[in-house]
C-alpha cells in the first residue's frame, strides 16, 4: 500500500499537525519509503496467532480505589503557557 | 593525584568510603571535566552545578559519618527523558519548551535515595526517535572516538635524561587520528558520550528499539536493557509504552550491575513494573560460566555484515567456549521481521503517547485563529522531522480501515517473534551470543542514513527483537574495528535473568579488555 498527497495531508490533519505543501510532498515520499519497508511482513503467515497484549505475562496489578493524590492544582498548571487562577487557558471554543 | 573522573563506580564508592576521597572532590573533577568538554562533545544540555554540590555536600556529611546508600557520593548523568524536579525535561524537544517537572521519575528518585549525585541532563534523540543522536533540537552529540590509521614511521634513535627511556630506533607502527566527527549513536547518544569522554561516572538512558546497547556499542562502553517491567517507567517520557525501558550505561560490567541494582524497583505507580525483588546484580559478577549454554543465531548473520563484525562475533564464542560454555546453533526464524513490525507498533504507540503536546499544558504555545490552529501550528514548530514521520506513520496505521492490515497484522508477528525466543529457551539455552549493531559509529550528518529514513533505522536490527520480546538485552565492547573503533556484543536472555547477562558479559570483558578513546576535546 501507498500514500498519496491528498491522504499525507489528511493524516498530517489527524495528527493535528500543520505541513506546507513542500512538507507534505517530501513526507508522501518518506512515509511510502517506510510503508514498502514494513511491506514484507504480509509474507508472515500468522493464522490462528494471537495478537500481542502484554509483553510479559502479568496480571494487571489493582489498587485500593482510594484517594492518594490532589490537592495540586497550582503544580498542575506550573507549566502552562497560559493559565488563569489555576485553570488553563486555551482559544475561545464555544461561541 | 591521579584523575578522580577515571575512577570506576566500584573504585570511587571504595575510595568515598575509605575517606581516601570526598563526594565533593571528585564531583568538582566531573564538573571541570564538562566544562572543558561540553562545547565541543554537546552531551549534556543542562548541567545542574549548584544542585551536584548541594547533593556532594549532603553524601559527605553521610560518609564521614560512615553512612550512605549504595552509590553515596557517585556523579551520575541523567538523560533528558526523565522527569526530573525542577529541573530541564525536554526530551530533547522544542514543543517541551522550558519544562521543568513539579515531580521526580522513580528511576531518578531511586538514584537519589541511595546518595547519587547529578550533575545534569543529557542529550539525546528528540523524544528518544533517533539512532545517532542528530534528531535532538540542542544538535548533535559528537562521539569521543575517532577513526584512525596505523602508519609506520621510523623512529629516531632517542636519549632521554636520568632515568628517563631509551629508544633504539627502527621502524614502528602508530596510530593518526582522523579530525572527521562521528555520531555516538541513539538515542541515548548523550549518555555513551558522556560516560566515554569521562564527563560522569555512569549514566541513566532508555531503550525502545536499541537505544541504550546501540550508542553503548558505538562508544566502547557497556549498556544494559533489562527485562519489560524491571524500571519504573512512571515520571519517563513516554515513547512507545509497550517497548519502553530504562537502565544504564557505564564503563563495565561491574558499574551497570551497580546502577541496575539501584534504578530496578517495584512501583505501585508503573501497572507494568514487576512485583519481584531485584537481585544483588553484583554478586552474579565473576561466577564461573562452566556448562552454561550459549545459543548462536544463524538469522544474526546479515548481508553486508562488516568482517570486522563477523570475527569479532567468533571471536565472542571462542572467549565464551574456553570459560566452558557450550555453544550451539539456534534459529530464531522470525528475526528479520522484527524490524517492520516495530516500525508499525512503535509508532502507532507514539502517535497516541504524543497527542498529549498540543500547547495547552506544558511547553511551546503557537497561537492561532482558533483551538484547532493553535494545535497545528503548536505541533509543527514544535516538533522536529523525524518526530513528525513517525507520528504520521502512527496515525496512519491506526487510522480506520488500516488498523488491522498494519497494526493487528505487526502484534501477531510480535507474539511469532517472542515465541521464537520461549522455544530456545524451553531448549535449554541460557543466553544468545550475538553482534549488537550491523556497523561501527558512522560520520555526522551521513549522506546514506539522511537521505533515506530506512537507512537508518537498519541500525537496530540485532537489538530490536530484544525489545519486541521483552527480554533483557546487554552490549559489552569486544574489540576495535580496523579503523580503531570500538565494536559490541551482544548477550540476550530469559525474563528477568539479567544476572546472568552480567555474568557471561563480564566474561567477554575479561577476554577483550576494557577500551577509552584517545582522549583529543
Amino acid at each position: 500500500m501507498s500514500v498519496d498527497l491528498l491522504t499525507v495531508k489528511r493524516v498530517a490533519h489527524l495528527a493535528r499537525i500543520a505541513v506546507s505543501e513542500e512538507d507534505a510532498e517530501r513526507m508522501t515520499g518518506e512515509l511510502n519509503a517506510i510503508l514498502g519497508f514494513v511491506e514484507q511482513l504480509n509474507e508472515v503467515d500468522v493464522s490462528d496467532v494471537e495478537p500481542m497484549t502484554s509483553v510479559t505475562p502479568m496480571e494487571m496489578k489493582k489498587r485500593q480505589d482510594v484517594v492518594t493524590d490532589g490537592t495540586k492544582a497550582a503544580d498542575i498548571v506550573a507549566n502552562a503557557p497560559a493559565t488563569e487562577e489555576n485553570f488553563f487557558l486555551v482559544p475561545k471554543v464555544v461561541e | 593525584m591521579s584523575d578522580l573522573t577515571h575512577l570506576t563506580i566500584s573504585e570511587a564508592r571504595a575510595k568515598l568510603r575509605g575517606k581516601e576521597i570526598t563526594a565533593a572532590e571528585i564531583t568538582e573533577a566531573y564538573l571541570a571535566a564538562i566544562d572543558r568538554a561540553n562545547p565541543v562533545l554537546n552531551a549534556y544540555v543542562a548541567v545542574t552545578a549548584d544542585k551536584a554540590r548541594d547533593m556532594a555536600k549532603a553524601s559527605d556529611v553521610k560518609l564521614a559519618k560512615g553512612e550512605g546508600g549504595a552509590l553515596e557520593g557517585i556523579p551520575l548523568g541523567i538523560k533528558d527523558l526523565f522527569a526530573t524536579e525542577g529541573v530541564h525535561t525536554q526530551a530533547c524537544s522544542h514543543v517541551l519548551d522550558g519544562f521543568k517537572p513539579r515531580y521526580e521519575s522513580t528511576v531518578t528518585s531511586n538514584l537519589w535515595a541511595d546518595g547519587a549525585v547529578m550533575l545534569g541532563k543529557l542529550n539525546m534523540d528528540e523524544f528518544a526517535m533517533g539512532s545517532s543522536n542528530e534528531t535532538s533540537y540542542y544538535g548533535p552529540v559528537i562521539n569521543p572516538w575517532r577513526r584512525s590509521r596505523l602508519d609506520t614511521v621510523v623512529m629516531p634513535t632517542t636519549h632521554q635524561g636520568d632515568g628517563g627511556f631509551v629508544s633504539a630506533g627502527g621502524a614502528k607502527t602508530a596510530r593518526t587520528l582522523d579530525n572527521a566527527q562521528l555520531v555516538p549513536g541513539g538515542s541515548s547518544g548523550g549518555s555513551a558520550s558522556a560516560v566515554a569522554a569521562f564527563l560522569c561516572a555512569g549514566a541513566t538512558a532508555t531503550d525502545t528499539g536499541g537505544s541504550i546497547r546501540q550508542p553503548a556499542a558505538f562508544t566502547g562502553t557497556v549498556g544494559i536493557k533489562p527485562t519489560y517491567g524491571r524500571c519504573s517507567r512512571w515520571g519517563i517520557v513516554a515513547f512507545a509504552s509497550s517497548l519502553d525501558q530504562a537502565g544504564p550505561i557505564a564503563r563495565d560490567v561491574h558499574d551497570a550491575a551497580i546502577l541496575l541494582k539501584s534504578m530496578a524497583s517495584s512501583d505501585q505507580k508503573d501497572t507494568t513494573s514487576v512485583d519481584r525483588p531485584v537481585p544483588d546484580y553484583e554478586a552474579a559478577i565473576g561466577k564461573p560460566i562452566k556448562g552454561m549454554k550459549v545459543g548462536i543465531p544463524k538469522e544474526y548473520r546479515v548481508d553486508g555484515m562488516p568482517e570486522d563484525i563477523e570475527a569479532l562475533w567468533q571471536q565472542g564464542i571462542a572467549w565464551l567456549k574456553d570459560a566452558g560454555a557450550e555453544i550451539v546453533d539456534i534459529s530464531l526464524p522470525h528475526t528479520k521481521y522484527a524490524l517492520p513490525a516495530y516500525y508499525i507498533v512503535a509508532p502507532a504507540e507514539a502517535s497516541s503517547n504524543l497527542a498529549r503536546y498540543d500547547g495547552v499544558r506544558y511547553g511551546l504555545r503557537v497561537p492561532g485563529k482558533d483551538i484547532v490552529d493553535m494545535y497545528e501550528k503548536t505541533r509543527a514548530a514544535g516538533f522536529g522531522r523525524e518526530v513528525k514521520r513517525r507520528i504520521m506513520i502512527g496515525t496512519y496505521v491506526l487510522s480506520a480501515g488500516y488498523y488491522d492490515a498494519y497494526y493487528l497484522q505487526a502484534q501477531k508477528v510480535r507474539t511469532l517473534i517472542k515465541r521464537d525466543f520461549e522455544n530456545v529457551f524451553a531448549a535449554g539455552v541460557d543466553v544468545i551470543l550475538t553482534p549488537a549493531t550491523p556497523s561501527a559509529a558512522f560520520g555526522v550528518a551521513d549522506e546514506d542514513m539522511n537521505s533515506d529514513p530506512v537507512k537508518m533505522y537498519l541500525n537496530d536490527i540485532f537489538t530490536v527483537t530484544v525489545n519486541m520480546a521483552g527480554l533483557p538485552g546487554i552490549s559489552v565492547p569486544a574489540g576495535l574495528d580496523g579503523k580503531g573503533l570500538p565494536l559490541g556484543l551482544q548477550l540476550i536472555g530469559r525474563p528477568f535473568d539479567e544476572e546472568t547477562l552480567f555474568q557471561s558479559a563480564h566474561v567477554i570483558e575479561q577476554a577483550a579488555g576494557k577500551f577509552q578513546p584517545e582522549k583529543w576535546w
